[in-house]
């Protein structure tokens, strides 16, 4: 339980938030509200502002204006009381392949302050949910990319956050593994009761994962809603891939600058 | 206090646990120092062109040598930040409620021990070259705190440099750039005496330079240091709290 489900504000509330890198203004005055417990898909083509959106949301980049509360705390001035109540998951690969995935979680478990008595079992708990029990041990350099992503969720619940935020999860996985990871954060939510909210460009994603979607286009929200909703309202053989193409400029612009698209291409290299 | 300990340890053991399981990275460091003394130490020492006092040239280096090592190792600290930060490990360490500053400094403890193997690394060529060095305990732990704080001030410096240029291009170029004349702008090689004024100036700001001089003095039977050591570490240990509290401020940039 935390501030936010008490009070009965939503566990992520965004108001005219907003960042500019110079002229570019990559997040334009967005509104949102994340209801606790339901997966919450951003949806956009590569530049529309899903990861200037997390990083804003995750405390790892300040708004140039507007506000934000996440599990009841305010971004900008409460960033630490935010980080011991979220879970994130970067699109970058970010388990240490040099560690052992034992290793890795163990790290994470003292970062964030689990009681050394609980750390082992808590590590046991995590792996066993997201399936690694087995290679615990084992280098994660020799891990598959599903099993480096479930790792990854692993480390993002360890310490039990009220929100989970993942940037492009599934990106770079093969079919299987990306199914695996739906059904590990269906598992989450059923479980333990978390609010996760998850960028992604991937339609059949948001489709199979998120309870409501918004789509943004150039930094702003375009529209928000359930996905089956959303289809309905556009008629009656509209798929989410139309809805997208709609909402989103059409998907004819090409968003995503070169480091975005480096970025992507080093997830998917790394994953194999 | 027990929580900046606690977040320090973590990511310092974590360093060390790569550090033993790969030592390729300090196998090939140990190199430089080997031609640096054996090579270039024995020639200079031969020709007598440099007055070093009562120690002989070799003895007079192997100080300097040692800061060298503990320099370099430490500079380019910055690639592997940046490095982490291309994977997406600088953003999750961010993201977690640990404290900056214990996540930097973290970082410069990592880098304490490459500069103690580096110790180690110089101890073993300079007895093998004969140097007279100091044995007694207290000096040695002197020159192991020298080291940690050398390879704490040279990381941190690093690690500022790789905030600001945020790319590996541009860090290799800014790296090349600054060892050398910090190298060369300090007593490592010749005394403080043999350089024109204006140098002797640029050599005096140089944390380098205390580095070799505390070194100097705790490492070689009859080294001669120029400032007491409580200058010498008190110089280190002020130049170390400015960057680090530099990079405290500059490290959750490289997460935007």
């Amino acid at each position: 339980m935390n501030a936010s489900s008490e009070s009965g504000a939503p566990a992520v509330a965004a108001s005219a938030l907003t960042r500019r890198f110079g002229t570019l203004t990559a997040v334009d005055r967005v509104d949102l509200a994340v209801r606790h417990g339901e997966i919450f898909g951003l949806l956009g083509a590569n530049g529309a502002g899903k990861s200037t959106m997390m990083k804003m949301l995750t405390t790892l980049l300040p708004p140039t204006s507007g506000s934000a509360r996440v599990g009841g705390f305010d971004i900008t001035r409460e960033p630490a009381d935010v980080r011991r109540r979220i879970g994130y998951v970067p699109q970058l690969l970010s388990a240490d392949g040099a560690l052992t995935g034992q290793e890795n979680l163990r790290l994470s478990a003292k970062l964030y302050g689990l009681p050394r008595a609980e750390r082992s079992a808590r590590i046991a708990d995590a792996l066993g949910f997201m399936g690694l029990a087995e290679a615990a041990h084992k280098l994660v350099r020799t891990y598959s990319g599903g099993m480096v992503r479930r790792l990854e969720l692993a480390q993002a619940m360890l310490h039990r956050p009220a929100i989970l935020f993942l940037d492009e999860p599934t990106i770079g996985l093969d079919p299987m593994a990306r199914h695996s990871v739906w059904d590990r954060l269906s598992d989450l939510r059923r479980d333990y009761g978390m609010t996760v909210l998850i960028t992604t460009h991937d339609m059949e994603e948001a489709e199979a994962l998120c309870d409501r979607i918004a789509i943004l286009h150039a930094g702003r929200i375009a529209v928000v809603g359930k996905p089956a909703e959303l289809r309905t309202a556009l008629g009656p053989e509209a798929t989410l891939d139309d809805v997208f193409a709609h909402y989103a400029g059409g998907g004819m612009t090409e968003g995503g600058d070169f480091a975005a698209t480096a970025r992507t291409r080093r997830t998917a290299r790394r994953l194999g | 206090m027990r929580r900046f300990l606690r977040e320090s340890t973590a990511i310092a053991q974590i360093e060390l646990i790569k550090l033993t399981r790969d030592p390729t990275e300090l196998i090939s460091r140990a190199v430089q120092p080997v031609l640096w003394l054996v090579v270039f130490g024995q020639v200079l020492a031969h020709v007598h062109g440099i007055y070093t006092g009562e120690v002989g040239y070799l003895a007079f280096l192997t100080p300097g040598i040692l800061a060298q090592s503990v320099l370099f190792s430490a500079i380019f600290y910055g690639i592997a930040v940046i490095w982490e930060r291309d994977l997406g490990v600088v953003h999750k360490l961010l993201v977690s409620p640990a404290l900056r500053a214990s996540l930097v400094f973290g970082k410069a403890v990592s880098a304490g021990f490459r500069g103690l193997v580096q110790a180690v690394v110089i101890y073993l060529i300079a007895l093998a070259t004969h140097v007279a060095l100091r044995e007694d305990p207290r000096a040695i732990l002197g020159v192991l705190a020298a080291v940690l704080l050398g390879s704490g001030i040279f990381s941190t410096f690093s690690l500022v440099i790789a905030c600001i240029v945020k790319t590996r291009e541009r860090f290799m170029g800014i790296g090349q750039v600054l060892t050398m004349p910090l190298f060369f702008a300090s007593n490592a090689i010749y005394p403080l005496e043999l350089m024109p004024p204006w140098l002797r100036f640029v050599a005096q700001a140089n944390p380098l330079t205390y580095l070799v001089d505390a070194l100097r003095g705790l490492m070689i039977r009859g080294g001669e240091h120029v400032h007491a050591y409580a200058v010498d570490f008190g110089v280190l240990l002020a130049v170390f709290c400015v960057l680090l509290a530099i990079a405290v401020r500059l490290y959750p940039t490289l997460a935007e």
